[in-house]
């Protein structure tokens, strides 16, 4: 495969990957500015925080709104990181590697950014948000079932895999880095309206409100949670998920070339970090520190990644 | 005249070089002005990737230089034998017909001065006679000054601002020679100067088509034509078709160029 | 419909249905036109989310565009498309003796037959090509001819396009959607088949490999890049022929070859199908400014070590000065009569053929020697006044930029409308690929239409949709 192919496949699927993450967030947000806030401002930049993008963000809007918001972050042309940018590259890196790819995954492709660029064409008002990231998140689900149901399973599944899986990872890792505060176990919040609301906000941005209450019979707490997050092996946007699948695609890829792999030595070394402990251990080792070492050993995966398999010259 | 010639090209990369390519004309062919008796090529931080025939008929040369090089030596040498045939090569043709050697270039597209440099010489009858003339106004025009042209300088650009060196020359020379009507063409190559081993940079001259004769040297910047002392390397419709190193270059930084070049007896 | 005009319609003539359309009339007399109308519909769905479109030129965020498909195919009998094929097999053959002859002894121009200065002052001859043989001798491994028609015998060649051809993508769509949507057509009427194309196209690549290449020759197209018009056909014909679809940056010089960036490591190429213009390919060798191009290639090919294809240089045989020579070179290289004809052409250049043109700008059409895609030209016929006068003044400024032809009487073949059946003028591209010893043309070709009423313009960029090309079985 060509070194091209391989880049383009894995920054279409960390495309994919970023828009569904983003609609997520924004989701979490406007949930709770609805329901639950007496501050919705404050929800809001707390959606901008956790996305990472304050400074763009605030060097374009004069004002925390939801119409703000989603404009910043589902169709702001000027923002590369918004749902309609993302889609476009996702659509470009799609139409570089057509000939890897199947029809079906290519016309999922195709569709998702007609869709969307229809959908994303004009100011959506608040009425229509859930609509639209409805239609986000379905486009997605389309491309990844045309992905399962019709792609050979060899190096270009792996490379999509791959991009899909350092997305997720970094972007989890975001968010409890950016919510570490209210994720310590602190006598201090209990109870109170900030950590339930910061909870909320969490689990629903990684759509995980549900889910967590059927995994963890225990209690609604800080620690449970961040285990959840960070080390719970079925749940699909946990660290140490991820991480395993990172090893796995990077395996098969070993196997198929039979190549010496530095891709495969970070990733087992990014996912011993993250199995086989308990949450307590990682709070004795400072969260904030282990989350800040776990995003920098995502990227030093993902460029390592990029390297060995030639993405560029 | 047994010529000896030693030329080492070296470049210097400021940053790590992430891929560069040099193409080289720096290997003399015989002729009835010359043989070569040996001759070789040596490439440091590169690799000689390819030779070929050009459609000059010029031996040309692919370097690579290698991934992360901080320099690149091309050194080049051997010893040609020359004869003294006043420049005549005479009667000699590759592929390249003659009407493309009266086709202007870029290089050499003559404007308002330069033909009327070229009208100057029109009424000669002799046309050796003719083009020594114009040799010599050409000169007289545009004397030898250096480092006042550079590589892209043209023909038109050169004799508009009166100065030169023998690319120029050369290259306002086949220019005037068109204008008139005849083909003619760039050379470059090596000179031997009495009392001057050391040099810096290699030579051109020129060459046009005449009736009786086939094709014969003129050395504007000498003021003759070329004798026993000249080494032909490469020929071509201007400086860029017969430059001996012309490359491209991907990657950051500035590069440096220093040329050592020993031509003696 | 209008049976009686000046105009040959290839379905319908006063004295009833064409023979080669007489099982599609039956058929089509039978159809619901509510039904066709949205079987036309769902085709243009189906292209869009496919992806087929082209990209238009000159534009921040070039929109992507479908080329318009008609569903009434395009139907040449057996014995028609048979003339017409050993018409192009002869005409591609001459054109490759020709640049062989004009990059190496340049014998027709010796002997007078093609001025020189046509060739002097060509922009698309290529010095660097001189003295050089290319691999197996082939120097258009595709060529896509453009044919129309006036009468019911009535062939000429409207242009030859030896450098790029594009548009054989279309032919192949547009069959695999008549599949689709009319199955059981194809059942009651036998119709030669395109979709070896690919597979042709490949094998023709493949042998014309170069003679230091070691087992299975490894192709790849050369795109570049998504932006480019075409992009959607680089990619389709790649995946059809199950190659590598690279651009410049993919491919660098290693051991004297041509290697292309794996996730492996570099891998020697055999062959390049390029799709990037002859002044992009090298900027070692042409323009310095190309990004799309891949530095010291011509090197690489000088060598013998690369085939391109087609070989740089190519369209010094198919501007529009060189086509009014195209009789007596093909007369020249086979020793035959040409079996196409050509159309008329007034060479301005000549100031007797100026002087005619001048006087009957309104009747004639007027295009730019070097132009493409149907730009920069003049339909008389069609222009008003004011039109008429600028261009005299263009073709009095630069006549040899100009050449001028009679309007031709465009056949016409009917369109499916909203109102039935109605007549559109249209041409006809058919692939010729070029291998050493042996020339293979899959039996159609692209058709282009007018799409608007009484136009004679059928590029795509133009408003021109394409149809279906059938060549019946017997």
């Amino acid at each position: 495969m060509l070194g091209k192919t391989a880049g383009g496949l894995y920054w279409m699927f960390r495309g994919l990957e970023r828009a569904e993450n983003t609609a997520r967030l924004i989701e979490a947000g406007f949930r709770i500015a609805l329901t639950r806030s007496t501050d919705p401002a404050s929800d809001w930049r707390s959606v901008i925080v956790t996305s990472a993008q304050q400074a763009a963000f605030e060097a374009r809007y004069d004002a925390y709104t939801s119409q703000n918001v989603s404009n910043f972050l589902l169709r702001d042309p000027m923002n590369p990181s918004s749902v309609l940018s993302v889609i476009k590259s996702a659509r470009d890196n799609a139409r570089l590697v057509r000939t890897a790819l199947t029809t079906e995954v290519w016309v999922a492709v195709n569709e998702t950014w007609m869709v969307l660029t229809d959908l994303l064409g004009h100011t959506i008002p608040d009425a229509e948000l859930p609509q639209t990231l409805e239609a986000i998140r379905q486009q997605s689900a389309l491309v990844r079932g045309a992905l399962y149901g019709t792609m050979l399973r060899n190096d270009v599944y792996n490379f999509c895999r791959l991009g899909t899986f350092v997305e997720r990872a970094d972007s989890t890792a975001r968010i409890v880095d950016v919510k570490y505060h209210a994720l310590l176990p602190s006598p201090a919040y209990v109870g109170s309206r900030m950590d339930n609301v910061q909870w909320e906000m969490i689990l629903r941005s990684v759509s995980a409100h549900r889910s967590f209450r059927h995994a963890v019979q225990d209690d609604y707490n800080a620690a449970n949670i961040t285990e959840f997050l960070i080390l719970d092996p079925r749940f699909p946007r946990s660290l140490a998920f991820c991480a395993q699948r990172i090893t796995e695609n990077l395996e098969a890829l070993q196997i198929e070339y039979g190549d010496e792999s530095p891709s495969l030595n970070a990733a087992r070394a990014l996912q011993s970090r993250i199995t086989d402990r308990d949450i307590a251990s990682i709070f004795d080792e400072g969260l904030h520190e282990f989350i800040s070492q776990t995003i920098i050993d995502v990227a030093a995966t993902g460029s390592t990644i990029e390297k060995q398999y030639r993405f560029t010259s | 005249m047994l010529i000896s010639v030693s030329h080492q090209t070296t470049y210097t990369y400021e940053a790590p070089v992430s891929y560069a390519l040099q193409r080289i004309r720096l290997q003399p062919c015989n002729s009835a002005l010359q043989t070569v008796r040996n001759w070789s090529i040596d490439v440091e931080g590169g690799t000689l990737e390819t030779r070929y025939a050009d459609h000059h008929g010029n031996q040309v040369g692919l370097i690579c230089a290698e991934k992360g090089a901080q320099s690149l030596k091309i050194s080049v040498g051997g010893e040609v034998e020359t004869n003294d045939l006043s420049g005549i090569l005479g009667k000699v043709y590759g592929r390249a017909p003659l009407w493309y050697f009266q086709q202007p270039t870029a290089l050499t597209e003559a404007g308002p001065l330069l033909s009327d440099l070229a009208d100057t010489v029109s009424g000669y009858a002799n046309e050796l006679e003719q083009f020594h003339a114009l040799s010599t106004a050409i000169l007289d025009k545009v004397p030898w000054v250096l480092n006042e042209t550079h590589s892209e300088t043209t023909a038109e650009e050169a004799v508009g601002q009166a100065s030169g060196v023998c690319q120029d020359h050369a290259n306002i020379f086949v220019a005037a020679a068109r204008r008139l009507g005849k083909p003619a063409r760039y050379v470059s190559g090596y000179l031997f100067m009495e009392g001057r081993i050391n040099q810096d940079a290699s030579h051109a001259w020129a060459e046009v088509h005449i009736g009786d004769l086939g094709w014969v040297g003129f050395d504007v910047s000498n003021g003759i034509s070329p004798d026993e002392r000249y080494v032909r390397l490469a020929i071509g419709r201007d400086a860029h078709d017969a430059a001996p190193v012309s490359g491209l270059r991907m990657g950051e930084g500035d590069e440096s160029l220093i040329v050592s070049l020993q031509v003696q007896q | 419909m209008a049976e009686n005009t000046p105009f040959f319609d290839e379905m319908r003539r006063a004295s009833g249905v064409r023979m080669p359309y007489e099982d599609y009339s039956t058929w089509f007399d039978k159809q619901d036109v509510a039904r066709l109308a949205q079987k036309s519909e769902e085709a243009e769905r189906f292209f869009r989310r496919t992806g087929i479109t082209f990209n238009v030129y000159g534009q921040e965020d070039a929109e992507e565009r479908l080329i318009p498909f008609d569903l009434v195919p395009r139907i040449l009998s057996n014995s028609e498309w048979t003339k017409l094929a050993r018409g192009v097999e002869q005409r591609v053959r001459a054109i490759n003796a020709f640049l062989h002859d004009i990059y190496n002894r340049q014998e027709i121009l010796r002997a007078g037959v093609v001025p020189r200065s046509l060739i002097a002052s060509n922009d698309a001859f290529l010095p660097q090509m001189m003295d050089f043989t290319p691999p197996g001798g082939v120097y258009t491994h595709i060529v896509g001819t453009d044919i129309v028609r006036t009468g019911e015998n009535e062939f000429y060649v409207l242009e030859d396009n030896a450098r790029t051809p594009s548009g054989v993508s279309y032919m192949l769509e547009n069959r695999e959607t008549m599949l689709q949507m009319f199955p059981e057509l194809f059942s009651q009427i036998k119709v030669q088949r395109v979709s070896d194309y690919p597979k042709n196209l490949r094998a023709s690549l493949e042998a014309s490999a170069p003679p230091n290449c070691e087992g299975r020759p490894f192709v790849v197209v050369l795109t570049p890049g998504i932006h480019n018009s075409a992009y959607y056909e680089h990619s389709f014909l790649a995946d059809q022929m199950g190659v590598e679809l690279v651009e410049g940056h993919d491919l660098r010089i290693l051991d004297g070859r041509i290697a292309v960036r794996t996730t492996r490591g570099y891998r020697t190429v055999d062959v390049i199908y390029r799709r990037v213009d002859d002044a992009f390919l090298d900027p070692l060798s042409f323009n310095p400014q190309s990004m799309l191009g891949v530095p010291g290639i011509m090197d690489i090919y000088r060598s013998g070590s690369i085939t391109i294809a087609n070989a740089p240089g190519t369209g010094v045989s198919d501007d529009k000065a060189i086509y009014s020579y195209m009789p007596e070179i093909v007369e020249f290289y086979t020793g035959e009569k040409a079996i196409l004809k050509n159309v008329e052409t007034h060479r301005c250049s000549e100031p007797d053929s100026l002087a005619y043109v001048l006087e009957n700008l309104s009747e004639l059409v007027v295009k730019e020697v070097h132009g493409s895609g149907g730009y920069g030209m003049l339909v008389g016929p069609a222009a008003s006044k004011e039109e008429i006068e600028t261009f005299r003044q263009k073709l009095k400024a630069r006549p040899a930029n100009y050449i001028a032809q009679p309007t031709l009487s465009l056949s016409t073949v009917p369109i499916f409308t909203e109102k039935g059946l109605a007549p559109r003028h249209v041409d006809l591209r058919p692939f010729a690929l070029v291998s050493p010893g042996e020339i293979n043309i899959v039996p159609g070709g692209l058709t282009r239409v007018a799409l608007t009423e009484g136009s004679l313009v059928v590029n795509s960029s133009q408003g021109g949709g394409t149809k279906d090309t059938w060549v019946l079985e017997s």
